[in-house]
């Protein structure tokens, strides 16, 4: 007997209502945040919200697109239920026509099935072995609890009404059952096991359980991590379009605030991203800083986030002073110093998130306040800053000594009449005594296939990744447009790069201060100038003995480049190089981007050695490399190994070895 | 109270050469810097200023660009910023420019509060005289204390400073009555870095120039005519040719070797 709809109703009306204002309450704080252009993508919202093509990329995934799933197709019946719940026998779905009914509640009676196996195991999951050990939490096994609940009485709903039905109707139970269980073939079998007498007590019961499970689940939802049912879609919708390792310019004008050390200084997108964080872990499982125990976790940052706009939104909103910091002592609600610092912007943790949050550039906001507004950074860094604004470089040598690589070799100025591509060296390809060797391979290689190619010689200057990555946009900012100018006044439109630093940042960062440029990472060129027959390969070299890849993270991750510096390998010493367990898109970063190149690593594992010691489980005699930072911290983690037999060299160097030696 | 610091522009001097032909520094396209030892000490006072909420000006002398060095001041902190800057003041030695900084601190005393400390770097990367500094105290008739690396003990009401120096081998505790003259090393502290809004706030801001009509200063106390000494010549001195050795890249274990030998046969390995 389905209760009284004047108990149902108010209790419905009740719990909607609570939905409504928890809702309401976090959407509101969303509107705190600043204004941020985002233009929505139909299609990724199917292909990632409703496709869960990156939810699917993990194992236990599977399991999260079943219960997704499962909820999709049991809204139609839970609607049944909430109506059939106000307004008694008015609308069943038996009403449908046969044809569409059978499928129908074939399909809820499965969908319903494999709800409750799928919540199974990501219980037992959880107990057994969780994606990270604070997943454990008591919040998960009630939502679990809950689902498990109602898939549970919605079978005792429905098999106890088939049993009434079939006593009421007289058939022969054998005859009734065989052709029940081909339309909802688990409560057919529930039903056969359920004791006639009690019948009217099971549907009551499982009535009511179910009723009360879904007014819980409802009240509960948006007051929980369970919001992002709700807000994980438009996050998909509202995912950035290009690769999000640029972050926004910033205004240089006295009195603006610059970075973010107030949640509502975060635009409305990041506030979003923070409620649809379901604490899956990927990010944290990934991210090398919390994998080698620096006190940095993404998954925390975006929990710290929403920790602490829901404790100062209301202060906020009343324009006052709020009660948490974001910066501070990194308790809930706030993130700490420390971990903002050990950020190596290598992206890993936004590739791996489902939803498309961005933790990586909230970090690099936080830098930005505590460089420019504070003037507080680790010490280490005081120098860098001063020398890239002083000297242009990081070491703070002379300028003069740029060209100082190429001193034995005839190498042009770059002219804009004479030279195809400018050969931007770089600062490590130009002063790093190790990385000259690079720079030296790849001007012979050049001049080997025939390119036109200049420098810009001792008005080089850097391109200012470290400063942007370490949130010193100031500096940035200046060095940035001067480049610009300089590219401008010499007419450089194509430039070649061999560091990924470089790369990035000339062809992504310099696009917003109005300078489009075609930018070719050297590894892309080389593998183009050996399929077009510019670089002839008469024989490979032996010389690097078994090779192993290593990705670096600003171009692999951050560019999508994969495949070229892999060609390059193989076209010099005639076979692939082994991949190691984590490669391309899940690449584990060298440690050295984000201006960590330039700060001590004095907490946990350090990055490289955990890197190296994965790449010598290949048993390479050549760890290659297409990076200048990577190829410091090999050959510095080989040195701490005692693996020092086994060579580093970047792609050029393979390719140089196999042509001309 | 007020805090004097003394600051120089320089040429960077990593960056400069020294044209072969007329022996003078080739000045063009050189960056300036502030003189590396003045950082500290303007680095000093303001941490003095966060303590005891004293004033501070930073003066330099120098020729309109050197506007920039007190730019880097007030973006630091500073509360005055005073260019020196007068065609009279140009071509002077130590005395003649110690002449013009001690007018202005003369003026400064005078004019807006009593001073009780002059900071001044060690030494000039350029000039490398140290000499500046105790001209200062010589013509204020302050006391000075140079090579500072730690002010122990600083008590304006009972107008005393206690200071460590530090010198060859060994440190010396020293007491003097305020007003004092201090010169200071590297060791002292670490500058602090300047805050965005500073940096624009000090970039509109106008610093104010003092030419000899606002110091009315005889003439032939400062610039070129009140300077005893003078640069006769620059030069480069010459330094033996080097050699490469070995392939330290092909073979790192050989050159060392190769190196080690050399140095013992010169014997300048002393085993």
């Amino acid at each position: 007997m389905i209760p009284s709809p004047s108990i149902f109703a108010p209790l419905l009306i009740a719990s909607l209502a609570v939905f409504a204002w928890g809702v309401w309450k976090r959407l509101s704080l969303i509107s705190l945040g600043q204004s941020e252009d985002r233009s929505g993508s139909l299609g990724d919202m199917f292909r990632y919200a409703f496709g869960q093509k990156r939810v699917v990329a993990k194992p236990f995934g599977i399991n999260h697109f079943i219960i997704f799933w499962s909820f999709m197709i049991l809204m139609v019946a839970n609607t049944e239920f909430i109506l059939n719940g106000l307004f008694p026998r008015s609308i069943k779905l038996i009403m449908l026509p046969f044809e569409l009914y059978v499928p129908l509640a074939f399909l809820i009676d499965i969908a319903s099935l494999l709800a409750l196996i799928a919540v199974t195991v990501a219980a037992a999951r959880r107990l057994v072995s969780p994606p990270y050990p604070e997943a454990r939490t008591p919040e998960a096994f009630f939502i679990l609890g809950l689902i498990a609940t109602l898939m549970l009485a919605s079978f005792g709903l429905n098999a106890s009404e088939l049993a009434a039905y079939m006593l009421r109707s007289g058939v022969d139970p054998a005859l009734f059952f065989a052709s029940a269980r081909k339309i909802m073939p688990v409560s057919a079998l529930v039903a056969g096991m359920l004791p006639p007498l009690q019948l009217e007590m099971i549907h009551t019961a499982s009535w009511w359980a179910h009723a009360l499970a879904l007014m819980a689940f409802i009240c509960y939802l948006p007051n929980s991590k369970h919001m992002h049912i709700l807000t994980a879609i438009p996050n998909c919708f509202f995912r950035r379009q290009e690769k999000p390792n640029t972050q926004p310019r910033e205004e240089f004008v006295a009195g603006n605030a610059f970075g973010v050390d107030q949640v509502d200084g975060y635009s409305w997108k990041d506030l979003l991203d923070s409620f649809s964080c379901t604490e899956c872990g990927r990010c944290q499982n990934v991210c090398p800083a919390s994998i080698t125990g620096k006190p940095l976790n993404p998954r925390a940052v975006i929990h710290d986030i929403k920790v602490n706009l829901l404790e100062n939104g209301a202060a906020l909103k009343a324009g006052e002073k709020p009660h948490i910091p974001l910066i501070g002592d990194g308790g809930e609600g706030s993130v700490s110093e420390d971990a903002i610092w050990a950020c190596t912007t290598c992206g890993a943790c936004m590739e791996a998130c489902p939803v498309f949050i961005e933790q990586m550039p909230k970090l690099i906001q936080l830098r930005r306040h505590l460089v420019e507004s504070e003037a507080k950074f680790p010490e280490e860094l005081l120098n860098l800053f001063e020398n890239m604004e002083g000297r242009s470089n990081p070491w703070g040598i002379a300028p003069s000594e740029r060209t100082k690589w190429c001193s034995q070799l005839d190498v042009k100025p770059f002219d804009k009449d004479t030279t195809e591509y400018l050969f931007y060296v770089g600062c490590a390809g130009s002063f790093d005594s190790r990385n000259k060797h690079v720079s030296v391979s790849m001007a012979q290689l050049l001049d080997k296939a025939g390119i036109t190619w200049g420098i810009l010689g001792k008005d080089e200057k850097c391109c200012g990744d470290s400063v942007r990555r370490l949130g010193n946009e100031y500096v940035f900012d200046k060095m940035a447009k001067e480049n610009v100018a300089t590219f401008i006044e010499r007419g450089v439109k194509k430039i070649i790069t061999q560091c990924p630093h470089c790369f990035s940042t000339l062809k992504n960062d310099y696009r917003q201060y109005g300078l489009e440029l075609d930018v070719i990472h050297h590894s892309e060129l080389l593998r183009n100038l050996v399929e077009d027959g510019r670089l002839v390969l008469d024989k490979t070299t032996q010389e690097m003995g078994a090779t192993v890849f290593h990705d670096s993270c600003y171009l692999g991750r951050h560019n999508d480049v994969y495949d070229a510096p892999r060609s390059v390998i193989e076209a010099a010493t005639g076979q692939a190089p082994a991949e190691m367990e984590r490669n391309r898109n899940n690449a584990f970063c060298c440690g050295a981007g984000g201006g960590r190149m330039w700060m001590e690593e004095h907490v946990g594992e350090r990055i490289n050695l955990t890197r190296v010691n994965e790449a010598l489980e290949q048993k390479p005699e050549t760890i290659c490399v297409a990076c200048p930072y990577c190829m410091t911290m090999f050959e510095d983690g080989l040195k701490d190994v005692k693996a020092e037999n086994v060579k580093v060299r970047d792609v050029a160097e393979v390719m140089a070895e196999a042509i001309f030696r | 109270m007020l805090i004097v610091v003394c600051i120089k522009q320089v040429p960077d001097t990593t960056q400069v050469q020294i044209d072969p032909v007329t022996n003078t520094l080739v000045r063009d396209g050189i960056p300036f810097i502030v003189n590396p030892y003045d950082t500290h000490a303007l680095e000093e006072a303001l941490r003095l200023k966060d303590q005891f909420g004293c004033k501070v000006a930073a003066i330099s002398m120098g020729p309109p660009n050197a506007e920039g060095t007190l730019k880097k001041a007030l973006a630091l902190g500073v509360d005055y910023s005073i260019l020196l800057s007068d065609r009279v003041f140009g071509g002077a030695d130590t005395l003649a420019t110690s002449n013009v900084l001690a007018a202005a601190i003369r003026k400064l005393n005078d004019e807006v509060d009593e001073v009780g400390l002059v900071l001044c770097g060690k030494q000039t990367i350029d000039g490398d005289t140290a000499q500046v500094g105790p001209g200062i105290a010589s013509r204020l008739d302050y006391r000075q204390l140079t090579l500072v690396d730690k002010i122990v003990n600083l008590d304006f009401s009972a107008k005393k400073i206690r200071v460590s120096r530090k010198l060859e081998g060994r440190h010396e505790i020293v007491e003097a009555p305020l007003p004092a003259m201090l010169t200071v090393v590297r060791e002292l502290n670490r500058p602090r870095y300047p805050k965005v809004q500073m940096r624009l706030e000090a970039a509109e801001a106008v610093v104010e120039v003092w030419n000899n009509k606002t110091l009315q200063l005889d003439e032939q106390k400062i610039g070129l005519k009140g300077s005893p000494t003078w640069v006769s010549k620059i030069f480069s001195p010459e330094r033996a040719k080097g050699e490469i050795l070995g392939d330290g890249y092909a073979d790192p274990a050989g050159t060392a070797k190769l190196l080690i030998e050399k140095l013992m046969a010169k014997d300048m390995l002393p085993l």
